[in-house]
């Protein structure tokens, strides 16, 4: 009977050994020194499994160190999006060059998605998440439209926008992005997002690699009333179409002096009670 | 048995044990792909080495293979993902024609649905390995575009894969033009491979050039490039050095 009781405790030290190394030992002879006896257990081995079953996973994690993933699943391609919002239209922007650290991918990727008749959205960020929530909110754009018989009004497509987006809350979307459009009363209107789904109602907005550069500028030139004061005042610009269309011209020309990631071409889309129109001018390519 | 850690299904990718099942690092690579638009289809240029390290392991790989009858996939990276990415159009190319409708899935579709299967490893943080260049041409259409392995897509009259971004791209944006003839695409990629050759150190002296045009897709003999080593540079270098070593 003892020795029975001997083999299966050599196995089982051999079976300790085998499957986490040496660590429970030392631990164990620690223990040991301190005078601490588990379980008012007298055999080595068996200690050590009683150990293990009340560690557990814990111990696993000790002494098998997990392996770190060395890649990244984000990367950011660059670019600047704005959109402004006038009284009968709204302009949205985003410069087409797409880069990844210091080399530029392509000079000709277009930011801009239509995702509805009056409603447009301008992405920056990384690409292929840009992508994957382009498609998404596209295949719900159709859902819509075959349950209702009818087109998403801007509002509404703000909303799901942000819902999608707080939806990958704990592995976001590396997407920041501005959507422009015309609200059910023919009024431009713009909405801006961070990563994760926090959203408002502008009168304009820039994200991306140039936002820094562009959003002051903006604000000196269309600085809206605080939404605080009473009367309720329109945050949206007096400026004519032709005018903003200009200026957001200048704009990018500006972001394109001092930010690596903006250049090469900017694509304007205008959207008011005719349609949908879009332009391109040449910008810096350095 | 832990009854205190959380219990994971047996197929779940998160806890220690399914580290070894999600792909950290390549093993055998291959270097570069540049290809670009032409006259008549796509040239795309790949040479034959797969690295195992710093080791030059084999030097008889295809990276290059025709998908169906409209589309050419290129791969650097992890041969082995290369070999599952095959696989996978295999299946989706076989479906396509068991519908005998007279339809094939060409280019863009098949760029499409390598992005897609790009995006969806990147989320499950077990990545194909590889940066994929498809091109073809199907009614007259070029189509050229590129997948990285975190599901980066984009198209472009020309592109290629790793060092080539660095070393080709530039040369390609200077001396590419539409409707270059095939003698000067071919040129032009081996000016481009040439440089590769040169300067990656993981390129071999081995290529192929593989070009698709709507009759379809053909791909030459392995081949060398002529290189020159005579640079007075090159000769007793360490002449003039200061110093014993």
């Amino acid at each position: 009977m003892e020795q029975q009781i001997k083999s299966q405790n050599r196995s089982c030290t051999e079976a300790i050994l085998a499957r986490y190394g040496k660590a429970p030992f030392f631990f164990f002879f620690l223990l040991r020194k301190l005078k601490i006896q588990i379980c008012g257990i007298k055999s080595f081995a068996s200690q050590i499994a009683v150990l293990i079953f009340l560690l557990g996973r814990p111990l696993v994690l000790i002494t098998m160190p997990k392996q770190q993933a060395n890649w990244s699943p984000y990367d950011n391609n660059g670019g600047s999006c704005v959109a402004i919002a006038g009284a009968d239209y709204c302009v949205i922007a985003a410069d087409t060059r797409m880069s990844t650290g210091y080399n530029i991918l392509t000079r000709d990727y277009s930011k801009i998605c239509k995702l509805a008749n009056k409603c447009v959205m301008a992405s920056s960020g990384f690409q292929a998440d840009v992508k994957a929530l382009q498609k998404h909110l596209a295949a719900r754009h159709l859902i819509y439209q075959h349950q209702h018989n009818k087109q998403m009004s801007c509002p509404a497509m703000a909303q799901l926008l942000s819902n999608t987006l707080y939806y990958k809350r704990f592995f976001p979307y590396y997407s920041f992005n501005v959507l422009g459009g015309l609200d059910n009363e023919g009024k431009g209107c713009v909405f801006t997002y961070d990563a994760v789904g926090s959203y408002e109602k502008v009168g304009y907005s820039s994200q991306g690699s140039g936002s820094t550069l562009i959003m002051p500028f903006l604000d000196n030139q269309l600085k809206s009333p605080s939404p605080l004061l009473l009367p309720v005042q329109d945050a949206v610009t007096p400026l004519a179409e032709a005018e903003a269309v200009d200026l957001v011209k200048t704009v990018f020309a500006s972001a394109s002096e001092r930010d690596i990631y903006t250049g090469d071409k900017l694509e304007i889309v205008v959207i008011n009670a005719d349609g949908i129109n879009r332009e391109y001018m040449d910008l810096r390519k350095d | 048995m832990d009854f205190m850690a959380s219990k994971q299904p047996e197929n779940s990718l998160l806890g220690p044990e399914a580290d070894s099942q999600r792909t950290l690092y390549p093993y055998v690579t291959g270097t570069s792909v540049v290809a670009l638009k032409y006259k008549d289809g796509i040239l795309m240029a790949a040479d034959m080495g797969g690295s195992y390290g710093s080791t030059l392991r084999y030097k008889n790989v295809e990276r290059m293979k025709a998908i169906g009858k409209h589309s050419l996939l290129g791969a650097s990276g992890e041969i082995s993902d290369f070999q599952e990415i095959l696989r996978y159009l295999d299946d989706l190319i076989l479906y396509d024609n068991m519908w005998d409708d007279g339809n094939s899935l060409g280019p863009k579709e098949v760029h499409n649905y390598l992005t897609r299967v790009m995006y969806n490893r990147r989320n499950k943080f077990n990545p194909l390995w590889n940066s994929l260049v498809l091109g073809g041409i199907k009614n007259g259409q070029k189509y050229l575009g590129t997948v990285s392995m975190i599901g980066v897509n984009f198209e472009d009259d020309h592109v290629a894969t790793g060092f080539g971004n660095h070393l080709a791209r530039p040369i390609l944006r200077q001396e590419w033009h539409e409707n270059l003839s095939f003698e000067d695409g071919v040129k032009l990629l081996e000016k481009c491979m040439r440089v590769l050759l040169y300067r990656d150190r993981s390129a071999i002296n081995k290529l192929q050039i593989a070009k698709i045009t709507e009759e379809g897709m053909t791909i030459s003999q392995p081949y060398s490039l002529k290189t020159y080593w005579e640079f007075s540079a090159f000769e007793n270098p360490t002449q003039g050095a200061v110093g014993s070593w």
